[in-house]
């Protein structure tokens, strides 16, 4: 049913295969792993540039995207992707679907694996749960957000979109602020951050942080620290990660007032990092509250271009966990 | 009834500090210890190289019946407890209905005497529908037959509350079994806080959720003179409160399971990383840190902690089969508990000694219930027989599966574990035995 065609529009430099069934967090993947996806990327990205900007390499594909969460842009971008390879595409959001009359996650996998999903993209609220759909279905799981767990194609069009400004990451600083106990962007940023080299800094109030995770890895290194100014010294890239107005219910910040005190990233803090340091952010974003908008949209911004990279990026994966199916 | 001489074997008795290889004639009751016994007549099981020890007591199960027969029934979870070595159990109250009246526990009990397969002694709930609201009537729960007081997973979080019950538990002179926790500080974690839960995502419960909790109930039995029990302590600063309340005097004990004392939060995240978010892990309170797990060894073996509780909590399938943050939290474990505690003998991380009282007179004095059960937890010639023969060597691998619990709800299945019930003797009668069929 499926056919793959080793269309001679994606070639990529790299002798190494994907093997994987699944993608669920970055954390697994070693750094020749995530060479091999940003050149793929790379590859999809040039087909995005041209007029047409579609394939026919996963024609026959069937790419589900199961989404128990809203979402623009992950979703929207899977999408997109998965056409301009030309995959068969089925959106399915838990309202609407047999989710709401109670069916189990499983049940669920199992129904789209039966239908003919080769590839389900998933996003849930719970942490963990991509790995229990992954556990009982044959189908490639592709992690679209899990929980406050990992977010693992984000970190990977993050550091697409980082390595096309700094080129390599190796002992580069990336600063990374705001909600991070809660960010599953963060956590998968952490790793393949580490895994390039970079030296990573998680910053914001010591409510919102995970402490355990500071260390030297085998790579890079991690420190923890709820000092943003003293954080931006020296870095070369910041991404602000949203805040959620319900911390401050659940007693975890003062206000959004005073998170904007100690943390908002603003011109005044901007100048504290180096000259010309990126500013990220993968939406949705609060402007005004972690972001200034100026900042936002200022030289330093590449928060359009991560939506934009997003595409060719999870093209690069449904590529390559696709081709390793049918291998 | 056939009389049984169990030959050869190392016979233990904490209490009456017996060690030595000896044969042990039953004919209902505990006839005769010593070498060399004829008996004409007798059914001889050979045992040597085996551990024979008085019948293993636990503090802490889960029965399930009435109202959750799905996970488990008194029938299915003694009969799992029996192969596990257990004679005696103390039933939890967390059932449907919960036992806070008379009429509800003289109905259990009418249950457990038709059904069950071993002693089970319940306890009673301190609060109306264990929900921590208003007092049972506990005077009457205790003429009906309970041996302890506890709302089993539901904290009595009020403290004017605990107080008032620990007055009344002290004067009728029953334990109070605790769960110790904060419930607004513990704030809905769903396993430990620490290093897996930052890495998995997972919301944590804090250890000063249980440690804060025991200080304030450590207060509260000073205040009363109450016997505060407290359930499967888990963290290393729980140990050095019960260490201190116990030289101060206080009417304090406290328990371990065997998960705690054999896992960690390492067990959640799994042994590879598609093993990670294993429900099967998922416990209240949770599997702490390698730190913890070595403290509450010490804390046995030191006498601080005085049984090893196995908190057996079966469950459904689907209760397990779904995303962590939904699992229940519980691990059938009865079946394996003697065995883990006998994989650690075996790893020279707990002494035999220290092993087999915190599974025989350890829990025994916790509850006082040789007052109630004559001769219980020990090997005391002419009193009715509860024994255990264990191969502490053999080694064996879990298969949920073959277990007799329905809970088949254990991260265990699939490890080798050393150390075997061969046989289980009750009230005189040779109740399970693995190589004699049709026993």
């Amino acid at each position: 049913m499926l056919e793959v065609s080793n269309s001679d529009a994606i070639s990529t430099a790299t002798n190494l295969q994907w093997h994987a069934k699944d993608l669920l967090d970055t954390d697994t993947l070693t750094p020749e792993e995530i060479e091999l996806v940003l050149t793929t990327a790379e590859a999809m990205h040039e087909v995005r540039s041209r007029p047409v900007g579609k394939v026919a390499t996963l024609r026959g594909a069937t790419v589900v995207t199961l989404f128990y969460e809203q979402s623009t842009r992950t979703r929207a971008s899977f999408e997109v992707a998965a056409k301009a390879l030309g995959a068969d595409v089925v959106n399915l959001t838990a309202s609407g679907s047999s989710v709401e009359k109670g069916e189990s996650l499983i049940d669920t996998i199992r129904t789209l694996e039966a239908i003919g999903a080769d590839v389900v993209v998933m996003r849930h609220g719970k942490s963990g749960a991509p790995y229990l759909a992954a556990r009982h279905t044959s189908a490639s799981v592709i992690n679209g957000g899990d929980g406050t767990h990992a977010h693992p194609t984000q970190a990977l069009l993050d550091l697409f979109t980082m390595r096309r400004h700094v080129g390599s990451l190796e002992g580069k600083k990336v600063v990374i602020v705001g909600d991070v106990l809660h960010s599953r962007v963060a956590r998968s940023n952490l790793w393949t951050l580490m895994a390039a080299g970079a030296s990573v800094t998680l910053c914001g109030p010591a409510t919102l942080l995970p402490h355990t995770l500071a260390g030297q890895g085998e790579h890079g290194r991690c420190d923890v620290t709820t000092n943003f100014d003293k954080a931006l010294e020296g870095a070369d890239i910041v991404m602000a990660l949203r805040i959620q107005k319900e911390r401050q219910n659940s007693g975890l910040i003062p206000s959004l007032r005073e998170y904007i005190r100690g943390y908002q990233l603003n011109a005044r803090r901007l100048q504290i990092a180096n000259p010309g340091a990126l500013v990220m952010h993968p939406g949705p974003m609060n402007e005004g509250i972690e972001i200034a908008p100026d900042i936002a949209h200022g030289l330093g911004s590449v928060i359009e271009e991560q939506v934009t990279n997003g595409v060719a990026v999870r093209m690069a994966l449904l590529y390559l966990i696709t081709t390793a199916r049918a291998r | 009834m056939t009389a049984l001489l169990f030959r050869g074997g190392r016979v233990i008795d904490p209490l009456h500090g017996i060690d030595r290889v000896a044969d042990v004639l039953i004919d209902g009751v505990v006839r005769q210890i010593g070498t060399g016994i004829d008996a004409p007549g007798a059914r001889v099981v050979d045992v040597a190289g085996c551990i024979v020890v008085p019948g293993f007591v636990d503090l802490h199960t889960h029965l399930r019946e009435p109202g959750y027969e799905q996970k488990g029934t008194i029938a299915t979870e003694t009969e799992a407890a029996l192969r596990g070595g257990f004679t005696t159990i103390c039933a939890m109250p967390n059932t449907s209905p919960a036992p806070d009246s008379a009429s509800v526990l003289r109905s259990l009990l009418e249950t457990i005497a038709r059904d069950a397969r071993i002693r089970v002694l319940p306890i009673g709930c301190v609060t109306r529908g264990r929900a921590g609201k208003e007092l049972a009537e506990l005077s009457e729960l205790a003429d009906a037959g309970c041996v302890a007081f506890s709302d089993d997973g539901s904290p009595v979080a009020d403290a004017r509350l605990m107080r008032n019950a620990l007055a009344f538990t002290g004067a009728i002179g029953l334990p109070l079994s605790e769960h110790c926790d904060n419930p607004t500080l513990n704030g809905g974690g769903v396993m430990h806080e620490g290093r897996i839960s930052e890495r998995l995502g997972l919301s944590g419960q804090p250890t000063a959720a249980e440690v804060s909790a025991i200080a304030r109930n450590i207060e509260l039995a000073e205040a009363t003179g109450a016997h505060l029990h407290i359930a499967h302590v888990t963290t290393a600063r729980s140990v050095e409160l019960v260490a201190e309340a116990k030289a101060r005097g206080l009417h304090v004990t406290a328990e371990v399971t065997p998960s705690h004392l054999f896992l960690t939060e390492d067990a959640v995240f799994g042994t590879g990383r598609e093993a990670a978010y294993d429900t099967n892990a998922k416990i209240n309170p949770p599997l702490r840190t390698e730190a913890d797990r070595k403290a509450l060894l010490r804390g046995l073996e030191a006498g601080i902690i005085n049984a090893i509780a196995t908190d057996h909590a079966p469950h459904a399938i689907e209760d397990k089969l779904c995303e962590f943050d939904e699992a229940a939290f519980g691990i059938s474990c009865i079946e394996t508990a003697a065995a883990t505690v006998f994989t650690l003998v075996a790893r020279g991380e707990l002494s035999l000694a220290t092993a087999l009282r915190a599974l025989t007179s350890g829990p025994v004095e916790a509850f006082a219930l040789r007052s109630r059960v004559p001769g219980i937890g020990a090997l005391t010639p002419g009193v009715s027989a509860d024994l255990v023969v264990v191969d502490p060597s053999l080694a064996w691998t879990v298969d949920t599966a073959a277990f007799a619990s329905k809970g088949k709800n254990s991260p265990l299945n699939g490890v080798e574990l050393t150390g075997q019930v061969r046989h289980v003797v009750f009230q005189g009668e040779l109740a399970h035995s693995l190589e004699l069929a049709n026993a």
